[in-house]
């Protein structure tokens, strides 16, 4: 099937392409990546009057530190940028870990940070990676300028906070806490397929050795990607012991429902939410040990 | 500003093209019917199988998921541009002669310009990087296992070890 006809621009600043959107609201859709705007255009299940380009913007594909330790990435910087990033490497290895299970090579070389985002896929990874870093997102539209908490950000399945003709113009991942260790996991059948349950966690240590702090969002497990504060409130001030890690592991199977789907079951889901509870928060643990001693 | 058509400039295979197109001419479609170049297949038009894979500025990507006017100003390679002009073939054509690594050819070419392009990033790959590198690109013909030793050999004889 091919695409139905629309007309296009390719605008050279921001201020443009958001009048250009607020002139055509609900007609016009922004095309970053692509990657999953155009198979749907493909396949005729979007069919856009109008496409604003935004590959052409000048100074979008940043990925800067601040000066609080946090890091700032711009709407054109795609999924390949931030796999080979070292200042993402560095300062949010958790985004680096997960960034190579998000579908292949060649969707990541033009799939957009912030499109994906934007799009809000149930099974995409970096939703329950910005959940759990606490991220923010910027939002501007020709009228209005904001910034929304992640945990505010993705409201139900492929819906997010933008309003009408608001663009996700950058995206904000906070400074990790001194010593922190995290941890991605996910199970798909293959490489590169969607996620058959996904696990993103950011933990810290007290000087005792026990749970300081602790963040833990799930990808495929519903509607949207979801913060498991149960297995939060299980480790707050234990030792991370193998006690403490499966009495988090069934709190997380108790905490989180998955639907299932036409690929797996509810049951294998949950059981898959159990396993993968354990081992992240394991790996995230011990490098919390090895990132205090340092 | 909005446009019905529009000019797309391009490189391909070293060689400048200029057509004016409706936007929304999938790049795939405009290198095969615009541009004559018939190597690069069309599976799926969604992304997920890998036969319509080319170089932008020397990346793999699918090309049924980009729009022409986004090759503009960008350099393409197909899978025209891997042999050299004389005729002679690069070294993963030539492995994967040698290890029989296709049946009806159809994935060929994805297959081949996603591989040049990791081989010039992992020179040293293993087996497994090469299986997990290969994800992305479906064949139906030949079960993967005489794809993988083609790129294992084109591996051991770009890297110069063989």
């Amino acid at each position: 099937m091919k695409p139905a006809p629309f007309r296009y621009a390719a605008p050279r600043s921001i201020e443009e392409l958001l009048a250009l959107k607020a002139e055509h609201g609900d007609d016009a859709k922004f095309l970053a990546g692509g990657q999953s705007l155009i198979p749907t255009m493909n396949f005729r299940l979007a069919q856009p009057a109008v496409l604003l380009d935004l590959n052409t913007l000048p100074d979008q594909n940043f990925i800067v530190e601040t000066s609080s330790g946090g890091v700032r990435i711009g709407a054109l910087v795609r999924h390949s940028d931030i796999e080979t990033s070292e200042t993402i490497a560095r300062s949010h290895p958790l985004a680096h870990e997960a960034i190579r299970f998000v579908a292949h090579p060649q969707i990541r070389n033009r799939g957009t940070l912030c499109g994906n985002l934007a799009h809000a896929d149930p099974a995409s990874e970096m939703p329950a990676v910005m959940l759990a870093l606490g991220g923010r997102f910027h939002a501007r539209s020709a009228v209005s300028d904001r910034w929304i908490d992640a945990s505010d950000f993705f409201l139900s399945i492929f819906t997010t906070a933008l309003e009408e003709n608001e663009m996700l113009c950058e995206v904000e991942m906070p400074p990790l806490p001194p010593g922190s260790g995290t941890c991605f996991l996910e199970v798909s059948r293959r490489p590169g397929d969607f996620a058959m349950m996904g696990v993103a966690t950011v933990v810290s240590l007290d000087e005792a050795g026990r749970c300081a702090e602790a963040r833990i969002a799930y990808c495929s497990a519903g509607e949207t990607p979801l913060l498991a504060p149960g297995v939060v409130a299980s480790l707050a001030g234990e030792e991370p012991d193998e006690t403490a890690l499966l009495n988090a592991a069934r709190q997380a199977a108790e905490e989180i429902d998955p639907p299932g789907n036409v690929h797996l079951t509810s049951a294998y889901q949950k059981h898959l939410v159990a396993v993968l509870t354990g081992r992240a928060l394991r790996t995230a643990f011990a490098r919390a040990n090895t990132n205090a001693s340092q | 500003m909005l446009e019905e058509l529009v000019t797309v400039s391009t490189v391909v295979n070293g060689k400048h093209y200029r057509r004016i197109v409706e936007p929304r001419l999938l790049l795939s479609d405009f290198i095969r019917h615009d541009l004559g170049l018939t190597g690069t297949h069309v599976g799926c038009e969604h992304g997920v199988c890998g036969a319509c894979t080319i170089l932008v500025d020397e990346k793999p990507v699918r090309a049924c998921l980009m729009f022409a006017p986004q090759a503009d100003g960008h350099a393409i390679e197909t899978i025209e541009g891997l042999a050299e002009e004389n005729g002679e073939l690069h070294p993963l054509q030539e492995a994967f002669r040698d290890k029989h690594g296709l049946q009806c050819g159809f994935c060929t070419p994805g297959i081949l310009m996603t591989m040049k392009a990791f081989i010039a990033q992992h020179p040293a790959a293993t087996e497994g990087e090469i299986r997990e590198a290969l994800s992305g690109n479906l064949c139906r013909c030949t079960g993967y296992q005489n794809i993988v030793e083609a790129v294992k050999l084109a591996v051991s004889r770009i890297g110069g070890s063989s």
